[in-house]
């Protein structure tokens, strides 16, 4: 609770920001502050101490997953502000409204993460895609931008569309929005209930991207300005999976029987679409466009599972995902050619730099000693105590596929030498190294302990 | 504690290296490095069976059941010594080689050193499947960075390929915690498992895969001789002589014992395979024209012949092995520093190209030589022991009724082996000079150092194999128990 009416009120702190303050170092500064501010709010709370008395029952419930999560979502915002902040300024005017979606996002996402009600869920949804609308659609004069923003607002309005008719299925089937509180008599499950169900199930689907629901997602991404679309592959897709979890977790789980096939075959497919596509693509910025889906695909496992496991691992994937993915594009967007070849003699120029994109690579590449490695191992560690050993080895081997085009990415940087006649411009200044070397370290951290992160959950 | 020293050592010393400037200061800083590693092996070996020092345990991710346990026991002891006696040959031997940005090479080098010893001292199976993956990392950037033309496409192809087989390991490994009563990553537990043979069937291909990628074993073994090629002789070394010792390892530690049903029912496909690659590789190797490739295919019928011994499931086929893996890795690497002077000094490795190199540096010839017959396994070579208890432990082998017919094909080997190593002698060093050979001049000093050590290797512990037996003798009778048939009928 602290943490939703925190970034709210930063929210509206960061539009009358732009009226007040004219300089744009002051602006992000700001920015940062109130989002430290929200991730002490909500740290605070984890450890017991709320600053605000609001009954919430029966609409969200801020237990140790949903605070969890906030905090690492609220966390991934922050590296995404330190690393990327300065590169907003560049899409366009509207500086200090730029901030204020993002805070609103993360209202989104923190209420999303909480909900117990599926209004509430219908609501945290919105609010985090109606700024993305808008996010995607910011760099104004990009025609690839505007196709990408009004792509998204009709594909995303469709899918909101498609569950709002699940939760009115689901509502007529239990006579209550709050699924956990409604006792099903497991040997006569309504009809109304499982259309409900099959509705919501594809609503969150095109929401975080799984095939065969994913068709916006690399046209959105490509079009949108690159620093928007670091955030909206990062802590949003999260945010979609942590109301996924919950609401399969919660309140379908009495039914698993009726759509754990189904999610298999997304799961199998998300994996097999996102990964192999990948393999294809010239432009890093479509590769990673892909290659979060090839990334849903395995947290759609998390789904699968619905465990204690699927939780925790659910959580650090959200974590490493969003850490290393933050960092990829943080390079990206300062670099003037986004294909494999633009980085070609990357390494040469800047070793700091570059070695950290190797550690985020081999992280999204899930190879041992990166938090990668391990959420991926979890993810596989619930699969398997469910029994579906197919699906997981069918998984592994779509990792192997990953690596293809994520060393790509390697060789081009270290192993290949400039040819073409344009030199690689690219300009870190020492705070945007150090951030990103830190963010490296926090990552291989994570993979050797990480307890550090996930025993928070049972505090 | 000697077990974690013997890991942190070249962690650190790697780590330490990469921010060093200076190329010669690089240079010495590993080969100091490397030496401190052989003071450690033979102190750690010499340690009393039943001591505290060979066994080291610490809490590490403790909520996935898994803990940082490392143990040095017979076999551990006997790759770890391989290990650390390679590294500084391999150093000696390489260091007029020159590197570009030498710090980052060095630091790999001793970063791949920890990962295999890590592997080699594992009694974690999660813990194995990192420091699988810590050596792989380093050897596959020592390999893109300084290798051959076609480094890249060559490097990854062995990339993908390990990496692949090594994830289905992760799956089996996963599959075993699962069953474990105490869910526990660790390898008692895994030994005290009782599966079906069906379950044990699964699990055996799934860890087996990784184990056959890495030897290799035909039909996995697509991706060496060209890895081989196109590094820098460095790293062929450090992957031949040490790397694939890794698979005939992970089958001993991690597959024989844990599912030994499935090891034995199996285990004629494996010797079929085995032994179908030794005759391949052999009758390939007779063809080749390149020295690289040549060493490679040869090294496959090695291995392959390591692999048909060890599924015979006997004492002195395994007890063959056990020598076999250190022997084969010092010859191996006796074989790569000819072939890197020849190639430094002539510019080629082509045979048709070489001549008459006798004439002109009569002291490599000795040496490489008795590298050959090494290679061969003659008698008074270390070779020989090894081949002989492996012969004889196939030819006597209990658990397979075709153990006469793998005897011979296996045999077979060792004529081959003749074939093509005497072939390359004669090319390479008798005969007439050409133009090329004829400004052939001898080796220089620190090759001599190496090879010397080789040698002096090869003959001692070829007239004089007890210390080998001796070492490894206790844990091979362990390993039978674990993993005999009488054993199976009685659970």
């Amino acid at each position: 609770m602290n943490a939703l009416i925190f970034s709210a009120l930063s929210g509206v702190a960061m539009m009358f920001s732009g009226i007040l303050l004219h300089n744009k170092a002051a602006i992000r500064n700001l920015a940062i502050v109130l989002l430290l501010a929200v991730i002490v709010a909500n740290i605070a709370e984890l450890r017991g101490v709320s600053f605000f008395n609001i009954n919430t029952a029966g609409l969200m419930a801020f237990d140790s997953f949903a605070l969890l999560f906030s905090t690492i979502a609220a966390g991934a915002t922050l590296v995404f502000f330190l690393l990327s902040g300065s590169d907003m300024e560049k899409v366009g005017s509207n500086f200090s409204d730029y901030f204020a979606l993002i805070f609103f996002i993360l209202c989104g996402v923190i209420i999303s993460a909480a909900f117990q009600s599926l209004l509430m869920l219908f609501l945290g949804i919105e609010i985090m895609s109606i700024p993305l609308y808008i996010l995607a659609g910011s760099d104004k004069r990009n025609l690839k931008s505007n196709e990408a923003s009004l792509k998204y607002f009709l594909m995303g309005s469709f899918s909101t569309g498609i569950m709002l008719m699940g939760i009115a299925l689901c509502y007529g089937a239990a006579g209550s929005f709050n699924l956990t509180s409604v006792a099903f008599d497991t040997a006569k499950i309504p009809v109304l209930l499982i259309a409900g169900m099959m509705l919501l199930l594809f609503g969150m689907s095109f929401k975080v991207s799984a095939a065969p629901f994913h068709f916006w997602t690399p046209d959105v991404y490509d079009g949108s300005p690159t620093v928007f679309t670091s955030f909206m592959a990062t802590v949003v897709k999260a945010g979609g999976f942590i109301a996924f979890m919950r609401l399969f977790a919660e309140s379908f789980n009495t039914i698993q029987g009726e759509w754990k096939l189904l999610v298999a075959i997304i799961t199998a497919a998300t994996l097999f679409v996102g990964n192999i596509t990948a393999v294809f693509q010239q432009s890093v910025k479509r590769m990673l466009a892909y290659s979060s889906i090839a990334q849903a695909g395995f947290m759609m496992l998390a789904i699968y599972a619905i465990n204690s496991d699927a939780k925790e691992g659910l959580l650090l994937y959200a974590a490493a995902y969003s850490l290393a993915t933050i960092g990829i594009f943080a390079v990206l967007i300062r670099m003037q050619d986004y294909t494999f070849d633009g980085f070609n003699g990357f390494a040469r120029q800047q070793p700091v730099v570059a070695a950290a994109l190797v550690i985020f690579i081999l992280s999204l590449a899930g190879i041992p000693l990166t938090a990668g490695f391990l959420s991926k191992f979890m993810m596989l560690r619930a699969a398997i105590a469910n029994g579906s050993v197919w699906l997981v080895i069918f998984a592994v081997l779509m990792a192997a596929v990953s690596v293809y085009y994520y060393f790509r990415l390697i060789q081009a940087m270290y192993f290949k030498e400039r040819t073409s006649g344009n030199a690689l411009v690219f300009n870190a200044s020492p705070a945007f190294t150090y951030t990103l070397v830190a963010v490296a370290a926090i990552t291989i951290i994570l993979g050797l302990f990480p307890s550090l992160l996930t025993y928070w959950l049972y505090f | 504690m000697v077990t974690l020293l013997l890991f942190l050592v070249p962690l650190i010393g790697g780590l330490v290296s990469f921010g060093l400037k200076d190329d010669r200061t690089a240079r010495g800083w590993a080969l100091l490095v490397a030496t401190i590693g052989v003071a450690l092996a033979v102190w750690g070996i010499n340690l009393p069976a039943v001591d505290a020092g060979r066994n080291f345990h610490a809490g590490w991710m403790g909520s996935l059941g898994s803990s940082f346990s490392l143990n040095l026991d017979g076999l551990s002891g006997i790759l770890t010594l391989l290990t650390t006696i390679a590294y500084p040959v391999i150093l000696v031997a390489t260091w007029n080689s020159t590197y570009k940005k030498s710090n980052s090479f060095f630091g790999l080098m001793l970063l791949a050193q920890a990962g295999i010893i890590g592997v080699f001292l594992a009694t974690d199976a999660l813990l194995f499947y990192f420091f699988w993956e810590l050596a792989l990392i380093p050897v596959y950037f020592l390999c893109s960075q300084w290798g051959g033309e076609r480094r890249i496409a060559v490097t990854f192809k062995f990339f993908i390929y390990t990496f692949t087989a090594s994830v289905l390991m992760l799956i089996g490994i996963l599959y075993l915690y699962f069953q474990t009563p105490d869910k526990s990553f660790s390898l008692q537990s895994f030994y005290n498992l009782n599966l079906s043979t069906r379950e044990q069937s699964h699990v055996f291909w799934l860890m087996f895969l990784a184990f056959a990628v890495k030897m290799p074993i035909f039909p996995f073994h697509t991706w060496q001789p060209d890895t081989y090629e196109q590094s820098p002789t460095a790293a062929t070394m450090v992957l031949s002589g040490i790397m694939v010792k890794m698979g005939v390892y992970g089958v001993i530690r991690w597959v024989m014992p844990v599912v030994p049903a499935a090891a034995y029912s199996w285990g004629d496909v494996v010797m079929s395979l085995s032994v179908i690659g030794i005759i391949y590789a052999s009758i390939i190797a007779i063809q080749q024209n390149d020295l690289k490739r040549l060493i490679a295919y040869s090294s496959i019928a090695h291995i392959g012949f390591m692999s048909a011994a060890l599924f015979a499931e006997s004492t002195s086929g395994a007890q063959g092995v056990m020598m076999q893996m250190f022997n084969h890795g010092v010859n191996i690497i006796g074989l790569w520093i000819v072939v890197e002077l020849i190639e430094r000094q002539m510019g080629t490795r082509k045979l048709s190209e070489l001549g008459g190199l006798a004439q002109k540096a009569p002291a490599l010839a000795i040496l490489l030589v008795i590298v050959a017959f090494a290679n061969i396994s003659l008698p008074l070579t270390n070779a020989f022991v090894g081949e002989f208890l492996m012969f004889n432990g196939i030819f006597n082998s209990t658990v397979t009724q075709y153990n006469h017919v793998f005897a011979v094909l296996a045999g077979l080997s060792i004529i081959l082996g003749a074939v093509y190593t005497l072939n390359m002698v004669s090319k390479v060093f008798f005969g007439n000079t050409n133009q090329l050979t004829a400004r052939a001049t001898d080796i220089l000093f620190n090759e001599r150092v190496a090879l010397s050590i080789v040698v002096g290797i090869i003959i001692v512990f070829g007239v004089y194999p007890q210390p080998l037996l001796n070492l490894t003798a206790g844990f091979v009778d362990s390993l039978l128990k674990e993993a005999s048939v009488a054993q199976l009928i009685g659970k």
